[in-house]
């Protein structure tokens, strides 16, 4: 069970691994969805951290689109509550699982 | 009372029995949550401001839920599976990873603004199999840290050492890695209520101070105090005065002698040309 806020800052951990390496790709994985409190300021500080392209490709593999393809470049749309709930959503809510085993 | 970590290696010392009990005692809560919220402290956070925190050897997230309290987002690691169950019981809401710290975090540069960890890092000075290497996990472990936290942001480790060596080996390792700052110890002069933090910083450079008797942070007076004798000491060199090693010259066995005899004490040599003169070496 992992939030893709932390999935979008993992990478390979073997020594040296420098190909192929991120983002790591789920396989049979489930997908729950678990409500949690926004905190908009948060997710905004976020943003400088996140690596869009990853993100966008990995919430499309577990079923949602509602990202929009390449990062908005209008800092006011960035800014905008509709845009961070969004992320919010994504980000903290949308947690993948697996299910081999449990 | 013996260490844990001398006992078995982490995931089979928190075995599902061990990882129960150790949750469920109201004591060991009360500890925890006390080290994590002086851990907390240390670590110097904006104020009202929520943080990306690595939580590392989070066991069943007793750390983590007051990371929740504080508003904060955090992410877990720890090697014993048991704690972890316990933790997925109770719902936490941080991540969790089945990790051995030893062998490095897999997160990319600059992830996380802040770490914390509570009683943990002694088990890293354990070699626990015969693949494992104290200095080389310590490394792997500090430089991989290192290199996943923000630019400025600070790492708090609570930690029982058994031994001065093993904070030197800690703090050189961290030191190595990049790490600034050092050890902060809170009331010292108290076998129970003493606790170890070792404090390190990612560009920063200032060591807050440890807790005194009375909740008062400790002065650097004892560090100026020597600082004023080392000058005295100098000075007085200078001035050419004797120092303690030429007290025992001819002039001074000749007054004592003279004293012991006005004294009247017995067995007194008497004065000779042998009087203070060294032997010889080969003697």
């Amino acid at each position: 069970m992992v939030r893709l806020i932390t999935h979008n800052m993992l990478t390979c951990h073997v020594k040296n691994c420098t190909k192929d390496n991120y983002p790591l790709v789920f396989q049979d994985a489930a997908v729950e969805i678990r409500p949690a409190e926004p905190n908009l300021g948060f997710i905004e500080r976020f943003l400088p951290k996140l690596e869009w392209s990853a993100l966008v490709s990995t919430a499309k593999a577990l079923g949602d689109d509602s990202l929009p393809e390449v990062m908005p470049e209008d800092k006011e749309e960035l800014r905008s509550e509709e845009f961070l709930t969004k992320l919010h959503h994504v980000l903290m809510e949308l947690l993948a699982e697996h299910e081999v085993g449990r | 009372m013996s260490r844990p970590e001398e006992i078995a290696p982490p995931e089979i010392f928190y075995g599902d029995v061990e990882a129960k009990k150790y949750t469920g005692n109201t004591r060991v809560q009360s500890i925890q949550a006390e080290m994590t919220d002086r851990a907390i402290e240390l670590l110097a956070l904006p104020p009202d401001e929520a943080q990306f925190i690595l939580d590392i050897g989070c066991g069943s997230g007793l750390s983590g839920e007051i990371l929740d309290e504080d508003g904060h987002y955090w992410v877990g690691c720890d090697v014993a599976p048991s704690m972890l169950e316990v933790a997925l019981q109770r719902e936490v809401e941080g991540d969790l990873f089945l990790q051995d710290i030893g062998q490095g975090f897999g997160f990319r540069p600059g992830t996380f603004d802040a770490a914390i960890s509570v009683s943990v890092v002694q088990w890293l000075l354990n070699a626990d199999s015969s693949a494992h290497s104290p200095p080389q996990r310590l490394n792997r472990f500090f430089t991989t840290l290192h290199s996943c936290l923000r630019n400025p942001s600070r790492a708090v480790f609570q930690f029982y050492p058994s031994s001065d060596d093993q904070v030197h080996m800690l703090t050189t390792a961290a030191q190595r890695a990049g790490f600034g700052g050092g050890v902060v110890v809170d009331y010292p002069n108290s076998a129970k209520k003493r606790k170890m933090y070792l404090c390190l910083m990612v560009g920063q450079s200032e060591i807050p101070k440890g807790l005194g008797e009375n909740g008062m942070e400790i002065e650097g007076d004892a560090g100026d105090d020597k600082v004023k004798n080392e000058k005295r000491r100098r000075t007085e060199r200078a001035r050419g005065k004797k120092s303690m090693k030429g007290v025992v010259d001819k002039d001074w066995i000749m007054k004592k002698k003279e004293l012991y005899r006005n004294r009247g004490k017995e067995g007194v040599p008497r004065d000779s040309k042998f009087t203070a003169r060294k032997r010889k070496p080969k003697f």
